[in-house]
């Protein structure tokens, strides 16, 4: 697939200062700023009703802000939104093919929006069902469709204009994990072809895998904000073990006798236990002197570092 | 932002809406054959029953066969219905369950170009329906002559009309139900007393006045004159009037529309 990413070398892709959005007197993204070079991939990742969707939304001019700046693709935004979307690609949090189309169809009507015409997205049409994997379905209804073809072509979609910028709310929410590593694959191969990528998901694997950063976002506030790697390193200790059913009990048990656990931290959540240590060495054997063998033994991930960060309540 | 906010800012014009016609004309395109028929069946018994029917107690009406009269006024009302419906039930659709209008506002598609899109393919739909009805009225002798064709261009500029102010109705609805009341309160009264069925001179004085204010009375002047032979009264108030509900419903559905889509 061509890339019309290689020009914009310097010009950052967005850059967002004190972006804020009030919905009935709560802020709901509250004073946000966010720089985002070109090429780069970026994931926002924060609990249900964080702000991901909004702060997305505000960035693709779609929300006006309540207050602050935002630039995109060098373009102010909202008042030259329509000029940077010509040059972005967008696929949104919930599926909205066109019902009343065929898979080809739904290409070649996507891109008339975008002004092009029919011969020019014909010209395409093979890369973009092949990119999708959809070339034997072509003419089929969308609704035949199963969730992750639909979400192939929504990507597929975006991709009608071939934008340097891709914005994509949880593009893998609710695949099995064929088809999200499926679309993983996909992004890859986009971000590869230089185009900029900004992505919302609640799978942290999703953005250790493919991001360059990520921000975490917890009440409409960046939390956060550096490559995975990083962010492990600044706020987690490295090592985890984590214990479930009856170990968990039995541990617990012990710690009651009063043990203590200098330079250890413990974690009870619900039915497990997550101990976390600077050094493997040293955290295996207190956990081996103290109930044997049968733990499960892990580097730190994103994903304690999420929880860390935005704490263990349920949100909604 | 607040709705007078919104009002205040003009539609801001662009040829994107035709990327809407086009969507919506595709999508007919595979149907075209029932819509057609289905859309034409009922205005088309509507003018055979009462004009056979009703013809023969009530004779001539503004010195022409009854039906001769009806055939005009039946034009009127299918562009009506057509575009009604279109820029009701069709286009809610689009803008809720399909969600067809978010996937066009995240491409470079504003909401002005969106609704403008959807209110010239309801006038389109309304032409549609119109011009297979003067085509039967042709057929059938109902015609006076080529002028006949000049109601084309009124039909569509009256579908923009009607289109323009069931936009409003469905900017503001909160569900399909909703429109019922736009039919009891609005269509009904407004088939009713615009002269399709009979001349507006029957009504009471107070009626007549009240029915300048209704566009269909105004398209039903300009149509009924050009398919049955006689001469237009102040063509261009009448002109005048439909232009001023397309721009003005234009405005304030844009305005509604942009109202609930950003935020
Ligand atoms: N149009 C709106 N009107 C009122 N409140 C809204 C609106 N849009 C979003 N909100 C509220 O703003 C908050 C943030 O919503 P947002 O959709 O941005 O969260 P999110 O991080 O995308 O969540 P999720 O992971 O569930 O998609 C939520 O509390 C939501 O209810
Ligand atoms: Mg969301």
């Amino acid at each position: 697939m061509g890339h019309a990413a290689v020009e914009t070398g310097s010009v950052p892709a967005v850059v967002a200062r004190g972006l804020t959005r009030r919905y009935g007197g709560v802020n709901v993204v509250d004073g946000i700023d966010l720089d985002i070079e070109a090429g780069e991939c970026f994931a926002l990742l924060g609990p249900n009703g964080a702000g991901k969707t909004t702060t997305l939304r505000m960035l693709l001019g779609l929300t006006p802000p309540s207050a602050g700046e935002i630039t995109v693709l060098g373009e102010p935004i909202p008042q030259r939104a329509r000029a940077m979307r010509e040059r972005a690609g967008i696929v949104p949090q919930f599926d909205n093919l066109d019902p009343d189309f065929s898979v080809r169809e739904n290409l070649i009507t996507y891109g008339a929006y975008y002004g092009a015409r029919r011969r020019e997205v014909e010209a395409r049409m093979t890369e973009l069902l092949q990119f999708a994997e959809l070339t034997e379905r072509a003419d089929e209804p969308i609704q035949g469709l199963s969730g992750g073809m639909k979400r192939r072509l929504t990507l597929a979609r975006a991709l009608v204009n071939d934008p340097e910028l891709l914005a994509l709310d949880e593009p893998s929410t609710g695949l099995d994990p064929q088809a999200r590593q499926h679309i993983w694959e996909r992004l890859h191969t986009l971000r590869r072809q230089g185009r900029t990528l900004l992505l919302t998901t609640h799978y942290m694997e999703e953005a250790e895998r493919l991001c360059d950063r990520a921000a975490i976002i917890d009440h409409g506030h960046i939390v956060a904000c550096d490559s995975p790697t990083r962010l492990i390193h600044q706020h987690i200790e490295p090592h985890v073990v984590e214990l479930r059913g009856d170990l968990a009990l039995q541990w617990m048990g012990r710690l009651s006798g009063g043990e203590a656990l200098d330079g250890l931290r413990v974690d009870p959540v619900g039915e497990t236990v997550l101990i976390y240590g600077h050094e493997r060495d040293s955290l295996l054997d207190r956990v081996e002197a103290l109930i044997g063998p049968g733990y499960l033994y892990r580097p730190a991930s994103l994903e304690d570092v999420f929880l860390r960060l935005t704490g263990r309540e349920l949100r909604d | 932002m607040k709705v007078l906010d919104h009002l205040r800012q003009p539609p801001a014009l662009s040829l994107r809406f035709s990327a809407v016609w086009l969507r919506n004309l595709r999508v007919w395109r595979k149907l075209m054959l029932p819509s057609i028929l289905g859309n034409f069946g009922e205005p088309l018994l509507y003018l055979l029953a009462l004009g056979y029917g009703l013809g023969q107690f009530v004779g001539e009406v503004e010195s022409m066969p009854y039906m001769v009269f009806l055939a005009s006024g039946i034009v009127c009302s299918a562009a009506m219905t057509g575009a009604t419906f279109e820029a009701l039930y069709s286009a809610y659709t689009r803008l809720t369950q399909q969600q067809t209008w978010a996937a066009m506002l995240a491409a470079p598609m504003n909401v002005d170009d969106v609704v403008l899109g959807e209110i010239v393919w309801a006038a389109t739909k309304a032409l549609i329906n119109a011009s297979a009805i003067v085509l039967v009225a042709a057929l059938l002798g109902l015609v006076a002559g080529p002028e006949a064709l000049l109601v084309l261009p009124v039909i569509l500029l009256a579908g923009l009309a009607f289109a323009g102010i069931a936009m409003i109705v469905t900017a503001l609805s909160p569900s399909y139900d909703f429109f019922l009341y736009y039919f009891t309160l609005v269509m009904t009264p407004m088939l009713l007393l615009s002269g399709v069925f009979f001349p507006l001179s029957s009504l009471p004085e107070a009626v007549q006045i009240g029915a300048q204010g209704l566009p269909l009375a105004h398209v039903v002047m300009l149509v009924r004159p050009l398919m049955t032979g006689g001469g237009i009264d102040a063509p261009l108030l009448h002109l005048g009037v439909i232009l001023v509900y397309i721009v003005a419903t234009y405005w304030i559905s844009a305005a509604l529309a942009r109202r609930r889509l950003i935020r």
